[in-house]
């Protein structure tokens, strides 16, 4: 149980993590400054959800492992664990592409978020229903901003059209495994599938506005959240996780 | 041992004296991030706050803050504690503090505006004829807007 909460625990943190550090990838090269301002911020405070949740996993870890064994905290979380360990969604990880591929991606994340969130504020263990709580918050800005892109793109130029049918082609394949539960899910009897349905109410209502259509039924890829990862997750960590192995435990 | 008595009113006092790093005109009091200090049964002082943006990088200057502040003060152990829960909540804003925000320039956070829109009150002119820019502004906490009437681009600290 307290195993699967850990793993659980990193599984959230490490969505939040792998998302911000690739939308961070704007900083300086977004479209416009306002937009510019608007996906880095998104980037902080995703990272700032990772953040509440590695200390609190590094808590958890800390108190099952006892006094003789090295303290986890955030950072080792963070910059020490290798591809296999990540178990973000295999979503999260897919290059940044254009700025169609860029927002789409977020409006499917901060759509599943912004379910998961509400469902979590309710939960027993009070930690995460209290992060969860409090980054509901953001992720609504979250999700009102990429919803308003994705329709600015999709009814929008022959050309932004065409690029966000190309982003939808691209991505639709990853949305999948969001729904699939994986076993520490299953044993703390979190059923991310009973949102699917929500999530793909809103989907719907916004690609209607957009005038894009939803995929047919596709085969879904999955992997992600047991450590099985896409070839771009270890080119990530090699840029995230590059200082702290190469000066392990530096500081500014 | 029974927990030596400390004045929580002279020590908020000194609290006041710390400014957020990002916006200098308003104190961790103001800002309602300051949730307790108690002396605990070690004799160290435990400070309790609450981030207001869960990445917000101002926090850790904050915490550093109110470390060196306490140590000149005598107290040899501080222990900053983070509370996630209740979340912070812009109501914790003080009156004073969003009078001081007004007059730095930024628009206080305002209910009937707990989603951006056209129409938050200029700080400047006081006008409403106003649009709204972005709704991710200079930091986390603030959306982008500009007034139609004095044209003037300013700060709307949001609902949060
Ligand atoms: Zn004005």
């Amino acid at each position: 149980m307290s195993e699967s909460l850990i793993n659980y625990t990193l599984h959230l943190a490490d969505n939040a993590l792998i998302l911000g550090q690739r939308n961070s990838e704007w900083c300086g090269h977004g479209p416009v400054l306002e937009q510019d301002i608007a996906i880095t911020n998104i980037s902080l405070d995703l990272i700032g959800q990772a953040r509440s949740l590695y200390q609190y996993a590094a808590e958890k870890m800390n108190a099952a492992a006892g006094k003789e064994h090295p303290a986890v905290t955030e950072d080792t979380l963070a910059y020490y664990r290798t591809e296999r360990e990540f178990k973000n969604c295999l979503l999260t990880e897919q290059p940044r592409g254009d700025w169609a591929q860029t927002v789409l991606r977020q409006f499917f994340f901060s759509t599943y978020q912004y379910y998961l969130y509400q469902q979590l504020q309710q939960y027993a263990d009070t930690n995460l229903a209290a992060i969860a709580e409090k980054s509901l918050k953001e992720v609504s800005y979250h999700l009102r901003w990429s919803s308003e892109w994705v329709i600015r793109l999709g009814d929008g130029t022959d050309e932004s059209n065409r690029r966000m049918k190309e982003a939808v082609n691209e991505l639709w394949r990853y949305t999948g495994e969001l729904f699939v539960p994986a076993p520490y899910e299953k044993e703390l009897g979190i059923d991310p599938g009973s949102m699917q349905a929500d999530w793909m109410k809103k989907v719907s209502a916004v690609f209607e506005e957009a005038t894009l259509q939803v995929p047919e039924k596709i085969f879904m890829q999955t992997g992600g959240k047991t450590g099985v990862h896409s070839e771009h997750l270890g080119y990530i960590l090699t840029e995230l996780q590059y200082v702290q192995r190469t000066y392990p435990g530096c500081e500014w | 041992m029974k927990a030596p008595a400390i004045d929580k009113k002279v020590l908020y006092a000194y609290l006041e004296e710390i400014k957020d790093p990002e916006i200098p005109v308003l104190s961790i009091i103001d800002l309602g991030i300051v949730r307790d200090v108690v002396m605990n049964e070690e004799g160290e002082l435990d400070v309790t706050i609450t981030a207001t943006y869960t990445g917000c990088p101002a926090m850790d200057m904050i915490a550093a803050a109110i470390r060196v502040e306490m140590h000149t003060l005598g107290f040899k152990k501080v222990n900053i504690r983070y509370a996630i829960s209740p979340a912070w909540t812009t109501e914790w804003m003080s009156k004073e503090g969003k009078r001081k925000l007004k007059e730095y320039g930024i628009a206080a956070p305002d209910k009937r505006f707990s989603i951006p829109a056209d129409g938050v009150e200029c700080p400047r002119c006081n006008s409403v004829n106003t649009r709204l820019i972005s709704e991710f502004g200079s930091t986390a906490c603030k959306a982008l807007y500009q007034c139609n009437d004095c044209m003037e681009p300013f700060d709307y600290f949001k609902c949060h």
